[in-house]
């Protein structure tokens, strides 16, 4: 019988051998945390510490003060030594709290709830939203949002994305091998707090060890259902796991998941979810797959929010030669860092350690050659071609035509074009220049 | 911060592409005509690969020219120019003199790909064009055909019609008798032993380069299986005869002569499917193969020439940008006009 898919996409090389065979092992504890402000979709948090303070772990140091934002915690315990504006991932400067660890881990006092299952959906949601818990697939859209929908827009599945579609990153692979119950108890709280009556697990079929692994931890629940799905990128996209496990499409322009009645949380913010339900923790920490050809011991390391991505490269046993290309995130949509001291945020799933041989440059490229494979390819049903060739030309208003802001940027289209085009990079040069609607 | 002794690059993503190259991609076409270029040399002898060089090396020294004229960079070794080149050679005459492939190749490369912007930004079929241009200038020259010989000796001297020719000026009858029925006619055809353009006469070795083309996903059955079936059917509609007294008979026509014969094979599998000159949109490429088929019947039926299959080709290439526009692709998840407005 066929895997459920969707129309479009790739297939670039899996890459996950690497070190799918690594369990998650703690990070050691680094000198020092950088923790931004704004680790979320949304208004960034008001810092709750000033230089000087002793912090505990779990303690709020940033607090949240719109509807769309999350408060962020202490990773570890020790003082504040700087508040200032450091760069993240993308470059930018954002405000964040840097911490000097006293290496003691003490931690504030957590509040265990053992029947967590009894609690009420508000009070369920209110550990969430106190917890800080963030979509930690990448996006980093505050949960507590989420689960927030309109009345006019009921929710009657929830979706756990198992997908982990992007090359090199395992990290959600050894979640689901390993903590396979904390995820299934993370949907059971979700689907509590959304009164939803069906949880499907979709997870692409190049793990089936994962798959069988969550079919057996939730044997048990007529509710939650285990769906094995055809390996294809970007297969754990929103739009197309929705599609492919439902059979239902997003509508365009603007339309969201609760437009047809999903909610989709990744499976590692599931784990989460289940944490903070049952012990109050709050997310300061998370797994990375720390990976590349360039790496020397590929790991999937259980890492504190704010550690240095240089502090990870070190405890993966240093590079192999001179690594030319860091990525944070996977190879498809992931960001190339300038600097090794940015940090790690809750969105950061996996840090990519590219040498030479492995980097595409891409300085020079030919004229769009209208081969068609970039049409086939996109999952959204664009014509990336024409995305292209308008906004090289100039023409970002003539791009809206052609839906430009319906592409959420997967890069399916770049990866095929023979011409070595940045289409990702002009769709955002044209999505700058013009507004949606 | 800390200083880093060396520098990451820093690049949009994403950071990973498939190998796959226009050059490739160029190259590759050029390998599946081979065995058309090998029959050619097979039924027009050493004649053939004289033709098909001059085109060849006039079509890059012609973009070469324009390139460095404009100012451009030199890209003549990415395989797009020789592809036009030897495209167009397998479209000539194998009695063409020697001016024919020099101003074509020329016509092609320089007037028809180069001054229009360059690869991908042409309108028309290079090669096409590049054979109507001089099929309007030496009109004799350019209908002056032989018959094949074998084994790679030079060819005939006797001059002859082309299968289409004769089916055209003398019917179906004359054309039967020739060829000696109608099994040894289809067999002529299909293995390439007939007067006609030095690439466009063995089928099967164009089905042979079809084939690989599509195994490698370098085209798509869309366009190809349009423009012939479209052909077949319309052949067989408006092309039957009686054999006596040439009165015309609904749905009696043969469409398989019409599939075998002429340009249509070498047009449909290699020149229609152009990515530059063609739609982009893949329900696009049916109208278009469609369009192609419909034009090629009326000027081989009705029209004056022989055979139509370059002139639909051209035709159909100025509408593809129409039909692209008119077909666009479907984006995920649109909402219907009505219920937006609704939504208002």
């Amino acid at each position: 019988m066929a895997l459920a898919t969707f129309k479009g996409g790739v297939h670039p090389p899996d890459k996950k051998e690497l070190s799918k065979g690594a369990p998650i092992t703690p990070c050691s504890q680094p000198d020092r945390v950088v923790i931004p402000l704004s680790q979320h979709i949304g208004a960034p948090c008001a810092a709750k510490v000033k230089i000087g303070d002793e912090v505990k772990a779990g303690q709020v140091i940033g607090e949240a003060e719109a509807f769309v934002s999350a408060p962020v915690h202490a990773s570890v315990s020790g003082k504040v030594v700087a508040i200032g504006e450091f760069p993240n991932a993308m470059g930018r400067m954002v405000p964040s709290v840097v911490i000097e660890n006293d290496k003691k881990d003490e931690w504030v006092e957590l509040t265990e709830t053992p029947d967590y299952l009894s609690l009420s959906a508000d009070e369920l949601k209110g550990k969430i939203k106190a917890a800080g818990i963030v979509g930690m697939g990448g996006a980093t859209f505050p949960t507590i949002v989420k689960l927030s929908p309109p009345k006019e827009k009921p929710i009657d599945v929830i979706i756990l994305n198992g997908a982990e579609c992007e090359p090199y990153l395992t990290a959600d692979y050894r979640i689901m091998l390993e903590k396979p119950s904390e995820v299934v108890e993370g949907l059971k709280v979700l689907m509590k707090a959304l009164d939803v009556k069906k949880g499907v697990i979709g997870i692409e079929n190049n793990k089936p060890d994962a798959v069988e692994k969550m079919k057996e931890a939730a044997k048990g629940e007529a509710s939650i259902e285990v769906m094995a799905l055809e390996v294809k990128y970007p297969q754990g996209a929103e739009k197309m796991l929705i599609d492919a496990i439902t059979g239902r499409k997003v509508p365009s322009k603007g339309g969201l998941p609760m437009d047809v009645g999903v909610v989709v949380q990744n499976v590692g913010t599931a784990a989460a979810i289940y944490e903070a339900a049952r012990f109050g923790r709050p997310l300061v920490e998370r797994v990375v797959t720390v990976t590349g050809e360039g790496i020397n011991k590929p790991s999937n390391l259980m890492v504190r929010v704010g550690t240095q991505i240089s502090h990870l490269i070190k405890e993966c046993g240093g590079t192999k030669g001179e690594e030319a290309k860091v990525i944070s995130g996977g190879p498809m949509m992931g960001f190339a860092i300038f600097s090794e001291e940015v940090a790690v945020t809750k969105g950061t799933s996996g840090i990519l350690v590219l040498p030479e041989e492995n980097v595409v440059h891409g300085r020079t490229f030919k004229p769009c050659i209208r081969c068609s494979r970039c049409i086939d390819a996109c999952p959204m049903g664009l014509m990336p071609q024409m995305l292209s060739i308008l906004s090289e030309a100039g023409m970002y208003e003539d791009c809206k035509d052609y839906d430009l802001f319906d592409c959420f940027e997967c890069g399916t289209c770049a990866f095929v074009c023979p011409a070595k085009r940045p289409i990702v990079q002009l769709v955002r040069l044209a999505k700058s220049q013009t507004k949606p609607g | 911060m800390e200083q880093k002794e060396h520098e990451l690059i820093v690049s949009v993503s994403p950071h990973i592409k498939s190998g796959e190259s226009v050059d490739r991609i160029m190259w590759s076409v050029t390998i599946a005509l081979v065995p058309a270029f090998i029959s050619a040399l097979y039924f027009f002898g050493p004649r053939a690969l004289i033709t098909t060089a001059v085109c060849i090396v006039t079509a890059l020294f012609a973009e070469w020219l324009v390139e460095k004229m404009t100012g451009r960079d030199v890209t003549i070794w990415d395989g797009s120019a020789f592809l036009t080149g030897l495209l167009l050679g397998m479209n000539l005459p194998p009695t063409a003199p020697i001016y024919i492939p020099i101003v074509g190749s020329f016509v092609a490369v320089a007037i028809t790909k180069q001054l229009f912007g360059g690869l991908g930004f042409n309108i028309f079929n290079p090669a096409l064009l590049g054979r109507a241009f001089v099929l309007i200038t030496w009109p004799k020259a350019m209908t002056s055909w032989v018959a094949p010989n074998a084994a790679f000796t030079s060819m005939d001297a006797v001059t002859t019609a082309t299968p289409l020719g004769m089916l055209k000026e003398e019917g179906m009858g004359h054309l039967l008798e020739v060829f000696g029925g109608k099994a040894n006619l289809y067999w002529d055809l299909f293995m390439g032993h007939a007067a006609g353009s030095l690439g466009e006469t063995s089928v099967i070795a164009l089905l042979i380069g079809g084939a690989y083309l599509l195994y490698k996903r370098y085209i798509t059955w869309h366009i190809p299986l349009s423009f012939l079936g479209t052909v077949a059917l319309l052949a067989w509609v408006f092309g039957g005869h009686d054999l006596e007294t040439g009165k015309f008979i609904w749905f009696s026509g043969d469409p398989l002569i019409h599939l075998l014969s002429g340009g249509l094979m070498l047009g449909a599998i290699f020149m229609a499917t152009d990515y530059v000159t063609a739609p982009s949109v893949r329900r696009g490429q049916v109208v278009f193969g469609i369009g192609c088929g419909c034009i090629t019947m009326l000027i081989r039926l009705k029209g004056g020439f022989p055979e139509g299959v370059m002139f639909a080709i051209l035709l159909m290439n100025c509408f593809a940008p129409l039909i692209d526009r008119a077909f666009k692709s479907k984006t995920f998840g649109l909402v219907e006009k009505k219920k937006e407005a609704a939504a208002h």
